[in-house]
């Protein structure tokens, strides 16, 4: 089976050849699948995306789309839709005229078009604002019709470039919902651009890791929290981000919430002993993060312990304390490189 | 001693100087541009009006008041009829021209290329040339005998003779026309070119990802949405047109037989060259109402630029 969505030794140079905005990507898609790309500003997820679409035209590589190369076709000839970061609905147009913009580009009859439109706006539930133009709707509201005008032509794929990025914290929860319900019943392949992990984490089938303009991990969302590919991965995932402790040309790499009380931690002989020697305390919402420095696992050095809200054993600033974890916590990474270099055990109950 | 200047100094400082005081220096800094109005705006239209009810020429400026005979003088005057309608038919030609074309260059200037500002200075040429050294120098472009444009149709073995271009009542009409059009064209074309610019990247994207193509892009995103650019290129067009008498006064003088007559040149050759100061304001003060219209609609435009 092809796949819906794929790219091979895709790169974009711009100003000849000094901005690598893309550098020999290779990525595809499963058919109906919700693929996320994340990633830092900069790291050329847009311009990937943007690719896809056909808006740019790669430097090298090609884009294959429903197993046919689309490598110089125009986005119209893509089947492909597309929903953009401002939303980008024609402001002197109406809510209706919005929607029934492709379809009228594709010469479709009045009836059929009016129909279509009242579907796509039923769904989305914005038929109240039809006759209503951009600027007197919300920012939920517009998300809305973006979503409509891109769905009202059935698209083999959809693409999303941060459409959750202009609404307010509150908003963005409830849209999230909405936007992975509204992608399962229709099973369109999406792939969706987003530097939020909360957001990547919990809309993605898969995510894609970028940075600078290269793919560093491709993965479910646990396994690319768990078992990060590189150092940036391990970074960049997670809050607070993974403790990276060196010792011997290698970096040990352990999660802040796997850091616990000895106590707390099982595994007889497989526990990693450490005293932790803590200097600040911090409480958020229930969590206590735990600030200090590390000693007995390798080079004395800075971590994070997070202790949930159902740990409740008494941490003092200015003491040392018992700490450990469980060796299958541990992630080692090559020190120069920052790969991985030990692939670890996967976790018993995933 | 030295503690007590300063303490002077302290206490002078704490009186408002005159920057100090926004209402004083907003009428200082408005001075400069009222003065300007009042004497060479103002009085001279002022003047214009009292001279058209009056008996002034070149010869006796003295002001006797004859109310309306200038305005039933120049009522039976064809010429100026001639030169009414000219006008209105130079300016309206020269207007759907200026915004078609100057809409297009804008087009092609908006695009990506090698050399594109090469080609932004040249396009921008025409407008930064004098208006009178550029008559002049279409006058000799389209000489009756040596005109350089005959001379390439006769190679290309279209023309035999010569075409007369500024001799013929029709040839010399469309001669106005391209004129104004050819200097007027870059100006509306950069503020089209503007217009175009400012319309948000991400629209343009959706509505090629929507599928539209070129005319399509053209009449239902692009030329909607700066539609009140447009119209200021348009209107900056007409006022210009409609006021210049330099292109005439150069290349026919409103001949051949008024053919070419306009409203500003048949006042300067009445007004100034005839000596008949007061005919020459009644005709003049025709242009007002016209362009006081186009003033209204200019301010009307750009409100609604605001608003989008």
């Amino acid at each position: 089976m092809a796949f819906a969505v794929e790219v091979k030794g895709l790169s974009k140079h711009f100003r000849g050849g000094d901005v690598r905005a893309i550098d020999g990507v290779d990525l595809a898609t499963d058919e109906g699948e919700y693929l996320v790309l994340l990633g830092p500003s900069g790291c050329g997820k847009t311009t990937l995306l943007r690719t896809i679409a056909g808006l740019e035209e790669p430097t090298e590589g090609e884009v294959l789309i429903g197993g046919h190369v689309v490598n110089g076709l125009p986005p119209r000839a893509r089947q492909i839709a597309m929903v953009f970061q401002s939303y980008a609905l024609y402001p002197h147009k109406t809510v209706a005229q919005n929607i029934t913009f492709p379809l009228k580009a594709q010469r479709m009859e009045k009836g059929e078009r009016d129909q279509r439109a009242t579907w796509a706006a039923e769904l989305l539930e914005i038929g109240h604002l039809l006759e209503r133009k951009p600027r007197q709707l919300s920012g939920g509201e517009r998300q809305r019709v973006a979503l409509a005008r891109a769905l009202v032509r059935e698209p083999d794929v959809f693409l999303l470039d941060e459409p959750l990025s202009n609404l307010d914290a509150k908003l963005r929860t409830t849209a999230r919902d909405e936007l992975k319900g509204f992608q399962r019943r229709l099973g369109t392949t999406t792939i969706y651009v987003t530097h939020d992990q909360t957001e990547a984490m919990g809309l993605g089938d898969r995510i894609a890791v970028m940075y600078g303009g290269q793919l560093r991990q491709l993965g479910p969302p646990q396994e690319v929290y768990l078992r990060p590919a590189d150092t940036f991965v391990a970074t960049f995932l997670g809050s607070p981000p993974m403790n990276l402790v060196p010792r011997d040309g290698e970096l040990l790499g352990f999660r802040p919430e796997s850091f616990l009380p000895a106590e707390l931690v099982e595994g007889g002989d497989r526990r990693v002993s450490a005293q932790f020697e803590v200097d600040r305390v911090e409480y958020l919402s229930g969590d206590r993060h735990i600030y200090g420095t590390v000693r007995g696992i390798g080079e004395q050095t800075r971590v994070i312990s997070r202790l949930g809200a159902t740990v409740s054993t008494a941490i003092e600033p200015g003491r040392v304390h018992e700490f450990a974890l469980h060796e299958r916590d541990l992630c080692i990474f090559d020190a120069d490189s920052g790969r991985r270099i030990e692939p670890r055990p996967a976790p018993a109950d995933a | 001693m030295a503690r007590r200047r300063q303490h002077v100094t302290h206490c002078s400082g704490r009186k408002r100087s005159i920057a100090d005081r926004d209402g004083v220096l907003a009428r200082l800094f408005l001075l400069p541009a009222v003065v300007y109005i009042v004497l060479l705006v103002a009085v001279p239209f002022l003047l214009a009006i009292g001279f058209a009810f009056s008996d002034v020429t070149a010869g006796d400026p003295s002001f006797d008041w004859v109310g309306l005979d200038n305005f039933s003088a120049i009522f039976h005057d064809p010429v100026f009829w001639r030169a009414l309608q000219n006008t209105l038919v130079v300016t309206a030609i020269s207007m759907v021209l200026i915004v078609v074309l100057g809409k297009a260059l804008a087009l092609i200037l908006v695009a990506d290329f090698r050399g594109k500002w090469l080609v932004r200075f040249f396009v921008l040429l025409p407008w930064t040339t004098p208006i009178a050294l550029a008559a002049i120098a279409w006058l000799w472009m389209l000489d009756s005998i040596y005109s350089p444009i005959d001379w390439v149709l006769r190679s290309l073995g279209l023309l035999e003779g010569n075409m007369h271009w500024l001799g013929r009542d029709n040839l010399a009409m469309a001669s106005v026309i391209a004129v104004h059009t050819w200097r007027i064209v870059p100006l509306a074309a950069v503020i089209m070119l503007a217009g175009l610019v400012s319309i948000p990247k991400d629209i343009e994207d959706a509505a090629a990802i929507d599928g539209a193509g070129f005319w399509r892009r053209l009449w239902e995103i692009t030329l909607p949405l700066t539609l009140p650019v447009v119209a200021v290129a348009a209107l900056f067009g007409a006022v210009l047109t409609f006021t210049d008498m330099t292109v005439v006064y150069v290349l026919t003088r409103g001949g051949p037989e008024s053919a070419t007559q306009v409203l500003p040149s048949y006042a300067y050759f009445k007004g100034i060259e005839g000596g008949d100061l007061a005919q020459g304001a009644a005709i003049a003060l025709f242009l007002f109402p016209l362009l006081l219209a186009a003033a209204v609609a200019i301010l009307r435009a750009v409100r609604r630029m605001e608003t989008f």
